[in-house]
């Protein structure tokens, strides 16, 4: 565990940069998820209004895919900054959002797949597995998608205290490869212009990199830089 | 014994917890509205297309397809709004809702078209003298984007034969190639390495003289808007969207087959001939159907966009997998 994490509410660290943040209180959890699940919720309400009311658009079909691909990104990227901004901030309570954020990450990758089965090709289960098969960027997003689906089924804290922490932990290590699914799906399906894409992918990287870094460190024997006290 | 209580703060001083609660609660409420508003402002500023500009054209003096050269066609009209807010102009966004408001500032005179190469009589035409070349007519073509959507547009314009005629091309002559006007400081996406600038196209000579084969200038009964290749255009109805270059400045006649934008951006994805065909896939996606814009549902693609009796002779013998 982390130098941070130990610490948690108390003072120990009294020179440390982020005291003001470390010394908050954890805010309400409940209130506090409430505001998470509203704010990820407000996406996909103003969709629907727009789709109501005719204006998403020339291409109705192709909006709501590309935003609801969009959005599995977003999702699954601020889950991805859970840990972090945990460890970084010292704030552990962050923890405890973690688990909504993903699975909005599988509810939105949820409405985007079946955005293109339902709207794209109208439930022709052998053009879809067709297509599956021969085209790389639907083949690394059914491929991505399916990933997830282990992962939120084993959300559940049954599921943890069954599998057990550390095997439950290594499984969930796949969401890394699900995000570069997910941002390579991206690239794939762009012409050119592919600005957007490069920009997921760059913040992809440091949220993979602080990961590399802390597990080198953690080989080579080194306390965490990110955290150690100054 | 009577304990006595320090009495420093008054009893009335204290806040009741009623208050208490209620600001607490006016708080939150805060905080769920605001956090709501700024999500919903974000969503906004990212996700939605722009609203339609309402803009129109000037009207023209529109004679109707008098030949049998053009069939008829049944299928319902696409909205103007849908034909002037969808548009694939790189130049200006490659977000097809945002190119007619990239756009809407475009200059598009004084406006020259050079048109030489190998031909008898090179010439640089005004444009206004250019399009008095001939009387311009509706045709209401199929349009078909090598991404998969459709739409049904009255272009306006005549027969590129036609200005290709005025020029003379010599017998060596056997491709026509296009070029659109480069202004980076009018078309944002210029000053960016999206594509290679300025976007070229190219066909043979024998489709460019093709009875469909169209120099457009409307569409609607009125000149062409920024957003769909103002001041003009060439429309190709057999072949994917992109072949139809916009805003042309030069034409120029060659013996060999010239470079095209596409085709330099991805050799194994646009070929020079981008007949629309349903049997060809594009790698990364199929090009069965098609979603006709204004539509629900998805229609299937004809072979060359249902203009296979007019323009199949063009290519007898040729095998349309290699020569895509």
């Amino acid at each position: 565990m982390s130098v941070a994490a130990t610490t948690l509410g108390e003072s120990q660290i009294t020179n440390n940069q982020y005291q003001l943040f470390m010394d908050m209180k954890p805010p309400d959890i409940t209130f506090t998820r409430v505001v998470i699940f509203v704010n990820a919720v407000v996406p996909l309400v103003l969709l629907a209004w727009d789709a109501f009311f005719h204006h998403l658009g020339a291409n109705p079909v192709e909006f709501a895919t590309r935003t609801t691909g969009v959005l599995t990104l977003i999702c699954l990227f601020v889950s991805l900054a859970v840990t972090p901004l945990r460890q970084t901030l010292g704030a552990n309570w962050l923890i405890k959002f973690r688990r909504m954020l993903g699975l909005f990450a599988f509810f939105y990758g949820c409405l985007h797949l079946l955005t293109y089965i339902w709207f794209d090709k109208f439930f022709h289960l052998s053009e879809i597995v067709q297509d599956t098969l021969k085209r790389p960027f639907i083949f690394v997003g059914m491929a991505s998608w399916l990933l997830l689906v282990p992962l939120a089924i084993t959300s559940t804290n049954a599921m943890i205290k069954r599998l057990g922490g550390k095997r439950w932990q290594r499984l969930h290590r796949v969401v890394y490869l699900i995000a570069i699914g997910g941002v390579f799906h991206y690239w794939l399906i762009v012409k050119a212009d592919a600005r957007i894409p490069y920009t997921f992918a760059a913040v992809l990287a440091v949220l993979l990199g602080y990961r590399l870094v802390k597990a080198m460190n953690k080989s080579a024997g080194k306390r965490p830089m990110s955290v150690m006290p100054r | 014994m009577l304990i006595k209580k320090p009495d420093d703060i008054k009893r009335s001083e204290i806040t009741p917890e009623q208050t208490y609660l209620n600001r607490r609660n006016f708080m939150r409420a805060g905080v769920l509205a605001g956090s709501t508003l700024l999500t919903a402002a974000l969503y906004r500023e990212f996700a939605v297309p722009e609203e339609p500009l309402r803009q129109q054209g000037e009207k023209l003096n529109v004679q109707q397809a008098a030949n049998d050269t053009v069939p008829p066609l049944t299928e319902a009209r696409t909205s103007f709004a849908d034909i002037t807010h969808y548009n694939n102009f790189y130049e200006f966004s490659t977000d097809k809702s945002a190119v007619a408001y990239k756009a809407r500032n475009f200059v598009t005179r004084p406006w020259t078209v050079a048109v030489e190469g190998l031909v008898q009589k090179p010439k640089t035409f005004d444009l206004d003298d250019l399009l008095k070349l001939a009387p311009v007519e509706e045709r209401v073509y199929r349009h078909r984007c090598v991404e998969g959507w459709s739409m049904v547009i009255p272009w306006v314009g005549f027969p590129l034969a036609r200005l290709l005629k005025e020029v003379e091309p010599l017998g060596q002559a056997r491709y026509v190639a296009f070029q659109t006007i480069y202004a980076p400081s009018q078309m944002p996406n210029q000053s960016t390495g999206v594509l290679d600038w300025p976007y070229v196209e190219g066909l043979r000579l024998d489709e460019a003289m093709h009875p469909l084969t169209l120099l457009v200038s409307g569409l609607y009964g009125q000149t062409l808007l920024p957003q769909n290749g103002a001041p003009l255009r060439l429309v190709v109805p057999w072949k994917y969207g992109f072949k139809g270059i916009k805003s042309i400045i030069k034409i120029t006649l060659t013996s060999e087959q010239p470079p095209t934008t596409w085709n330099l951006a991805a050799s194994d994805e646009y070929g020079f001939y981008s007949n629309v065909n349903p049997n060809v896939d594009h790698p990364r996606w199929s090009q069965k159907r098609e979603r006709r814009i204004g539509e629900f549902g998805v229609r299937d693609t004809l072979l060359f966009n249902g203009y296979a009796e007019q323009v199949g002779q063009l290519y007898s013998g040729m095998d349309l997998r290699a020569n895509f």
